[in-house]
């Protein structure tokens, strides 16, 4: 018996679990994106709490027009309906012209405790961006001990530091035993792991991702099920049924290139020298968000690797409606993927999947035509 | 931008800006001199609208501009076929139209132009937006040409001390880039000079703009998205100052002689973000219709909005700080400030807001915009929702009821 039910109940309703927490004398720091330099928020003490966003947008309305992607309409709604005040500050990387329209927008209509804006580097392989990236992480922290009004350690950074190495390690080897019999943990099971692991209090989800990595080792292996082994490749993904979609469809999940999946937990931090250095080369060497520049090709390297690795027959693009950088370098990826014979197909959600029955389809279709 | 040879009424004949003839001259030798480039040796840079293009200029490069390559392809009404194009490549329908003409073009030289020349290189600076980051990264890959970046991080509330040092290194890293590409050393002298001629360029395309806070305005919001191009494109060369000297006096001469752009100006109004390039000449005569001018507008004028920050004797130590701080890469907050200085500075009884679906950074928060502008200073606001270039987006038949009612209100005050 493993501790699936706690995942999934938190990735269910993260707002009702920080609701708990802050019960316990928790502070809650909102963040958005997986450029958040989390570790600075944990080492002020803190929990960093990923806002996600749900559906059924009505106040937002006011001040987002349509064409905004759903991610940021749907946390700009939880705020101003008031479903996110147990935040005591809320952090904002810089990385799309969405975001950091959002940040704006939220800073002059929303009251969730400090306003702190991160305004990284876009481009993140030149030294000089190096250096700017270091030098944004040291305002940061000056900024985060004054939200909370804390003194950050060395030793309070070095024990972050530490902490999350060891959470991106579980993570990363969930992935790996996963990837090599997905019959032991479902897809949708990875994915209330992963969601629940940037919301949780960090020292209860080690325990907890420690217990869970445990019983995957003594337990029953299953037969290996008949799905075609397929990779997720985009932005945010937090619709759970897209999994168990692709899972009936005749699919199984191996790998991914999310920002709430492998992007999140990709990358160790040193502990040797400068230790905010060390935790800015790690956003910058982690494979980039395509807001950012490292590299003409890089991405579409990556995600090949990815293939190759897990051993896909084929990569769906799930990409959030009007997300412009993901949609600018589709083209240019499936092209990468077509000269090395991968397979690719896209599909564009919402927030919510009104057209759960397409998405079906098209999956259904496109894992036909995949070898097995 | 073409008139049609039936004969001349001579009431417009008079409000005709006569130095749009010169204009057009310099334009075409300027196109005409980068399609050449190649036979004469020059190199061509591609660079972005907001990008700093003194040093090309130093460094005797062509600067060529793709955003206005899209603002033609927008006002010649090629807007849809190309952006349709581009969408068969696999770009997504809601991307910037000018990024998905641009990138439409580029392999089978398309558009009134017949495509850009070819760069040699690309200079990409993201001071208005992240989406010419991955149109530059497209292109950079189609062409295999070497790509600048130049990194101008986004001022939310302030321009930091740590995004001061980070640009100004960049400043120096792109001159090197420049050296390295052509082959020769910058001359530093020169530098200097083009960058007080560009600032003087900036000045007086300012005072041009300004002459519209006189009553009537000589000029109108659509007149300067025609004369723009010049700032933009050869920022920082003798060309501008010569042509904006003789705009500014025609423009005085006009205010004198009481020669006004809209035939009886009652209402000023303001407009917001980019124009709807293949809707000017109609929208223009729609409002002149109800005898309302667009007197000005923030997008013109972002083109000289930054100059405070920057000392003409010091170019290359404080255009980082110009650069960054543009209007498109400011809060939203200070954005509704800037409308708010300009409803005043214009005397403007209302604003017409374009809300563009193709620009996110300019469009996302304009809600807030309009109602920060309304409670601060009690003027109607108008909200169009369209698209600079991809006419697919623009329902005529409701803009012009939302006009109409929005021209009623304004009336009856």
């Amino acid at each position: 018996m493993n501790n699936l039910a706690l995942f999934h109940g938190i990735a269910k309703n993260p707002d009702e679990y920080a609701r708990k927490l802050k019960k316990t004398g928790k502070k809650i720091v909102g963040y958005f994106c997986s450029y958040t330099p989390e570790e600075i928020i944990l080492a002020a003490g803190a929990v960093p709490f990923r806002i996600f966003g749900r559906g059924d947008v009505s106040l937002a309305d006011a001040h987002l027009q349509a064409y905004s992607c759903s991610l940021i309409r749907g946390a700009l709604e939880d705020a101003l309906s008031g479903s996110l005040d147990f935040l005591d500050g809320v952090v904002f990387p810089h990385t799309c012209d969405s975001i950091q329209r959002l940040s704006d927008i939220w800073r002059i209509n929303v009251k969730t405790g400090f306003h702190i804006d991160v305004v990284l580097p876009v481009k993140l392989d030149t030294k000089s961006s190096g250096e700017y990236m270091s030098d944004v992480l040291r305002k940061f922290l000056g900024d985060i001990e004054n939200g909370l009004g804390v003194v950050i350690s060395e030793d309070d950074l070095k024990s972050s530091v530490v902490k999350y190495n060891r959470i991106r390690s579980y993570l990363g080897k969930i992935y790996r035993i996963r990837s090599e019999n997905p019959a032991l943990i479902g897809s949708a099971d990875l994915h209330a792991i992963v969601k629940a692991s940037m919301v949780m209090e960090r020292d209860h989800l080690l325990e907890e991702l420690a217990a869970f990595t445990g019983s995957l080792h003594g337990g029953n292996v299953a037969v290996k099920p008949a799905g075609k082994r397929v990779v997720l490749a985009g932005g945010v993904c937090n619709l759970p049924d897209i999994y168990s979609i692709i899972e009936d469809s005749g699919g199984t999940v191996v790998g991914d290139d999310f920002c709430t999946g492998s992007r999140y937990f990709e990358g160790e931090i040193s502990l040797k020298g400068d230790i905010v250095e060390s935790i800015a080369k790690r956003y910058r060497e982690r494979i980039n968000c395509p807001a950012k520049h490292s590299g003409l090709l890089t991405r579409g390297e990556h995600i090949i690797k990815i293939v190759r690795e897990s051993g896909a027959k084929g990569v769906i693009f799930l990409f959030l409606k009007f997300c412009d950088p993901h949609s600018f370098d589709y083209p240019y990826l499936k092209d990468m993927l077509d000269r090395e014979g991968i397979p690719s197909m896209l599909f564009e959600i919402e927030e919510q999947l009104p057209s759960e029955g397409q998405f079906k389809t098209r999956c259904e279709a496109f894992l036909e035509m995949l070898e097995a | 931008m073409t008139g049609n040879s039936q004969t001349p009424d001579p009431e417009k004949e008079k409000r005709k800006i006569k130095s749009v003839k010169k204009m057009k001259e310099i334009m075409t030798n300027y196109y005409m001199e980068a399609k050449t480039a190649e036979q004469t040796g020059k190199k061509v840079a591609w660079i972005t609208s907001g990008g700093p293009v003194e040093p090309l200029i130093v460094m005797d490069i062509i600067p060529v501009y793709p955003e206005n390559h899209g603002a033609m392809i927008g006002a010649s009404k090629m807007g849809v076929d190309l952006c349709e194009k581009s969408e068969q490549m696999g770009y997504s329908r809601d991307l910037c139209s000018y990024a998905r003409a641009d990138i439409a073009c580029a392999p089978v030289n398309g558009g009134p132009i017949g495509g850009l020349p070819r760069p040699d290189m690309l200079v990409c600076c993201n001071n208005i937006c992240g989406t010419v980051l991955k149109w530059y990264e497209v292109q950079a890959r189609y062409f295999k040409v070497p790509l600048f970046i130049l990194d101008t991080p986004f001022c939310h509330t302030e321009f930091s001390d740590e995004a001061r040092k980070y640009v100004r290194k960049q400043v120096d890293e792109y001159i090197e880039f420049l050296e390295m590409v052509c082959g020769k050393k910058c001359d530093f002298d020169r530098m200097a000079e083009v960058g007080k001629l560009s600032v003087r360029g900036q000045r007086l395309w300012q005072e041009v703009l300004d002459t519209a806070a006189h009553k009537p305005a000589p000029l109108s919001a659509f007149d300067a998205f025609f004369h723009l191009a010049l700032i933009v494109t050869l920022r920082g060369t003798q060309t501008v100052i010569d042509y904006y000297t003789g705009l500014l006096e025609e423009m005085k001469e006009r205010i004198t002689s009481g020669i006004s752009a809209v035939p009886n100006e009652k209402y000023r109004l303001l407009w917001d973000n980019l124009p709807v390039w293949y809707k000017t000449k109609w929208l223009s005569e729609k409002f002149a219709a109800h005898d309302a001018c667009l007197v000005a507008d923030t997008y013109t004028s972002a083109w000289c909005g930054s100059l405070k920050y920057i000392n003409e004797n010091d170019f290359l130590g404080t255009m980082a700080e110009g650069y960054s701080r543009i209007y498109l890469n400011i809060g939203v907050d200070e954005m509704a400030e800037t409308v708010i200085e300009m409803v005043d500075k214009y005397d403007a009884d209302g604003v017409v807001m374009h809300s563009n679906r193709s620009c996110k950074p300019y469009s996302l928060g304009q809600y807030d915009i309009q109602r920060i502008v309304q409670e601060k200073r009690k003027v109607p606001t108008l909200m169009i929702e369209a698209d600079m270039v991809d006419e697919r987006s623009f329902s005529e038949s409701q803009i012009e009821t939302r006009i109409d009612a929005f021209m009623e209100v304004l009336k009856s005050r």
